[in-house]
């Protein structure tokens, strides 16, 4: 247990005091006795930056069940450590903004921080862990915290709808990737990832190697909303906006991408890995920025632009793989991919975070956050305002902020991808940049959207529910923080390279030297005049968007991936329950043929697949003349059984096969089985009819109904029985205990009769739950007359 | 010898069993099958007698001492139960 562990489950540990906190101090804001331990942390992991970026990461270890090899390993590198800043600086910020984005009189302030807290610890548990099976523990608990936070007002219908389908997504997911976790584990032996990572060639010949890869894979699409598994992320947007801010754009969805990050010195040797992400990456890009516009929500439009800049991301991992297949080659193109990837993560934390803070205020002093309802709030809100374009600018690519420099690497990296001639990349290539350019056009689009809807425009204050006013400084402190990160990165980008990118990258791409330089102007090159290409058709689609935007109404809803989420539960549901009916008819003769006829199928196909059946009359015993004629009597009475009309008749038949089989007894040589058989059926069978006395009387007395199954499946289980027993006759493996019991019923037990020695003084201890039986039958019957409960159905 | 003459009569007595068994099934009445049910006890004492005498063990010595009450005690019961539809009357002092 070192400080590292410490600081990691020091969010769990404030946690259990959050309650105490919040009862024993009313007046105080409970979130500003949370407000210190992301701060506290950030400092702290900032006190790692420098030992990252020189030397080898820091690893602490903790042994939690050491039987089975697992370890709560705390791994500090560049990825690692970028991920820990990421969560505990957004974190503080988004506690900030919380303290005066919640009232502290309204909102059950106790559950929310406890559930922040443990989404918190949990986050920081998945980045910094390098034990596989501890990782997926943090990562389960964030999506457990997650679907906690976005059900926060449980009494909306919405909110609990959305938490149910981010659970069934991400816990779907999460379950994929714990498959993958074990895959490697069978392959390697290890949970640890470095030791993963250092038999990554014994994986990659492994045949478990691609089932492994796409669980992973499974898990970190789910998590990070890559298409189709975005669906939950609009609906999480049902949470309060400091946990959409914090979760669903800065952290929780990134989860994903760290996972592919981590994960690539395993599997990025192998073309499905850049395929897939790649594939996927793009087509989560354009679906995301094509969605984002015909949002009327501030929010939805923030989900979808996250889903769509997520897939920027995931896209730029999966060619970045690429680079592998070049080793030797210096040539920066091949790495510029990654490095795009890790610049865009913390553009994209920085200026989304504020962005949904800025909604977060409209919604707050306007009381909607509908687009159709804003409009002029330019001269009553400017900071917010001010705000808001940063952070659009920004996400539409736009100089001179950081979007700017990361939308131009992104187009590098994807116009250089036709250069590239592996795994097809040469013919099928040219698909990225084309489709990055569409969807870019469509960042623009929405990004205007949000602000000049908003911001611009006539004010409707008949539609608005309060008087529109500028917020608190407090809930303006934290995006003007985030906002301002975003100008300074934008105008100095290396302030951040040497310390963050390059021990990042290095992580992620351990094969080569990083020196990462991001220029702010890199003369009138390709990308820039995409760029300038996306302004110019952005603007002019963004003026015209009225007349086109019923494009929008052609798409058919039946296709939505929304409709066959909801059609898809819906058939679950209703298909387990039709099933359910189906075989569970509540008919004990339905349940009789299921149990008869899966006792045919299986004994039989086992006899017979086994080739188990034979015949062997060797030590068959010669048969006597009575025998036949007893056999003849018991045969005669039990199908006379079946076709008898009174009930008194069968009754009385079963009395005579019961005393046939004492017969039977006497004729095998077996005296106390015949003198209790004889007893026991003399009682039986006037039980049988003490119950059929009283019988109603109403009812005719026929003849059983003739059913062709019932005939099939009884001489079926007679037919797999007889033969059953055949074969054991005929299979004889060894010899019998029983001469043991000859030879020692006198001289051990004192005793002649060696039935009654082994029931009382051999094998006692049956006979005294047999006689425990009995007792607990009798108590019952007596139970069963006696008791009447009043008033019971 | 002793063996053949237990044989035939174990086969007599069989044939009888088998004659009352039918008679068991066809009815028509239920007296009658009561008293086909009690014979075919009687015949089953006879017959454990024989087979003890052809296996010649005196084991089955209580199988017929129990029989013969079983036999008994089972036609009493029937025959009361015909008579009154109850075999243990309730105590009517109470």
């Amino acid at each position: 247990m070192s400080l590292l562990h410490l600081a990691i489950i020091s969010p769990f540990l404030l946690a259990v005091l959050v309650p105490i906190l919040y009862k024993l101090f009313r007046k105080v804001h409970t979130g500003w006795f949370i407000l210190p331990l992301p701060l506290v942390l950030f400092v702290y992991f900032v006190s790692f930056v420098s030992a990252t970026s020189t030397s080898q990461p820091i690893i602490e270890s903790f042994t939690w069940i050491e039987a089975l090899g697992i370890e709560f390993t705390a791994k500090i590198d560049g990825l690692g450590l970028l991920f820990a800043l990421l969560i505990t600086g957004i974190g503080t910020l988004v506690i900030l903004y919380s303290i005066y984005y919640l009232s502290k009189d309204k909102e059950k302030l106790n559950t929310f921080y406890v559930y922040l807290l443990l989404f918190m610890g949990a986050m920081l548990g998945v980045v910094l862990s390098d034990n596989l099976i501890v990782l997926y523990a943090f990562w389960e608990l964030t999506s457990f915290s997650s679907f906690l936070l976005i059900g926060y007002w449980y009494d909306r219908e919405k909110s609990r709808y959305g938490a149910q389908k981010s659970m069934l997504i991400t816990v779907f997911g999460g379950l994929s990737m714990f498959g993958g976790i074990i895959l490697l584990y069978i392959m390697t032996g290890t949970f640890s990832i470095t030791e993963i990572i250092a038999q990554s060639d014994v994986i990659f010949t492994h045949p478990l190697f691609v089932p492994a890869l796409l669980c992973i894979l499974l898990g970190a699409f789910t998590k990070s909303a890559q298409f189709p598994f975005h669906i939950w992320l609009p609906d999480a947007m049902e949470a309060p906006t400091p946990v959409s801010a914090y979760l669903h754009s800065a952290t929780m969805v990134k989860a994903g991408i760290y996972l592919v990050a981590r994960m690539s010195p395993v599997f990025a040797d192998h073309a499905l890995w850049l395929w897939l992400i790649a594939g996927f990456g793009i087509v989560t890009l354009f679906w995301g920025s094509f969605s984002a516009v015909k949002q009327t929500d501030l929010k939805a439009i923030l989900a979808f632009s996250t889903i769509s800049q997520l897939g920027m991301i995931m896209s730029l991992l999966g060619i970045g793989a690429a680079a592998l297949h070049f080793d030797g080659i210096d040539d920066k193109y091949h790495t510029i991919a990654t490095t795009a990837a890790v610049f865009h993560l913390i553009n994209h934390a920085t200026f989304k975070g504020s962005l949904f803070m800025v909604v977060g205020i409209v919604d707050h002093e306007t009381g909607t956050r509908d687009i159709r309802r804003l409009g002029g709030l330019m001269q009553l809100m400017p900071i917010t305002f001010t705000l808001a374009i940063i952070g659009s600018f920004s996400m539409a690519g736009l100089p001179p902020f950081n979007g700017f420099l990361s939308k131009e690497m992104f187009f590098t990296a994807m116009t250089h991808i036709i250069d590239f001639n592996v795994f097809q990349l040469d013919t099928w290539g040219i698909l990225f940049p084309v489709i990055a350019w569409i969807a870019s056009v469509f960042t623009f689009i929405y990004s205007m959207i949000l602000v000049f809807k908003t911001f611009t425009g006539k004010l409707q204050p008949e539609k608005l529910e309060k008087k529109p006013h500028e917020a608190p400084i407090g809930m303006l402190i934290s995006p003007i923080i985030l906002a301002s990160l975003v100008i300074i990165i934008g105008f100095f980008p290396n302030i951040l390279s040497v310390n963050i990118i390059e021990p990042a990258l290095s992580a992620i791409m351990p094969e080569f030297l990083f020196e990462v330089h991001i220029s702010f102007w890199h003369g009138f090159n390709l990308e820039l005049w995409m760029t300038i290409g996306v302004i110019v058709l952005g603007t002019l689609l963004y003026l015209s968007l009225a007349k086109w935007r019923k494009i929008y109404g052609l798409f058919p809803e039946k296709l939505a991936l929304n409709k066959a989420y909801d059609h898809g539960l819906l058939f679950a549901q209703n298909g387990s329950l039709k099933m359910t009916k189906m075989y569970m008819n509540g008919s004990i003769r339905s349940y009789l043929i299921y149990i008869f006829a899966f006792f045919i199928a299986i004994l039989s196909s086992v006899l017979f697949s086994q080739n188990a059946f034979k015949i062997d009359l060797e030590h068959a015993a010669d048969v006597r003349y009575y025998e036949v004629l007893l056999v003849a009597v018991i045969v005669i009475a039990s199908v006379a059984i079946l076709f008898v009309k009174s009930r008194l008749t069968s009754v009385i038949l079963l009395g005579t096969v019961g005393y046939t089989v004492a017969l039977f007894f006497v004729n095998f040589r077996a005296p106390d089985l015949a003198l209790t058989q004889l007893v026991i059926e003399t009682i039986s069978v006037s039980l049988f009819l003490l119950c059929f006395y009283h019988l109603p009387k109403k009812r005719n007395e026929e003849r059983m109904a003739f059913k062709a199954t019932n005939l099939v499946i009884s001489i079926g289980v007679g037919a797999v029985v007889t033969l059953i027993a055949l074969s054991a006759h005929s299979t004889k493996l060894f010899e019998s205990i029983s001469q043991y019991y000859v030879e020692n019923t006198y001289t051990e037990a004192a005793g002649k009769n060696m039935v009654n020695v082994i029931l009382v003084d051999f094998r006692g201890f049956d006979t005294l739950f047999e006689i425990v039986v009995l007792a607990i039958a009798s108590i019952g019957i007596y139970a069963m007359i006696k008791l009447r409960m009043k008033g019971a159905k | 010898m002793i063996h053949t003459v237990v044989m035939i009569s174990i086969i007599c007595i069989a044939v009888a069993i088998l004659a009352l068994t039918y008679r068991v099934i066809k009815g028509p009445s239920t007296p009658d099958r009561v008293i086909a049910l009690d014979a075919i006890g009687i015949n089953l004492v006879a017959l454990i007698a024989l087979i003890s005498i052809g296996l010649d063990t005196n084991a089955f010595l209580e199988v017929i001492l129990l029989l013969g009450i079983l036999a008994f005690i089972g036609t009493v019961a029937f025959s009361k139960y015909l008579e009154k539809g109850v075999i243990i009357e309730h105590d009517r002092d109470r």
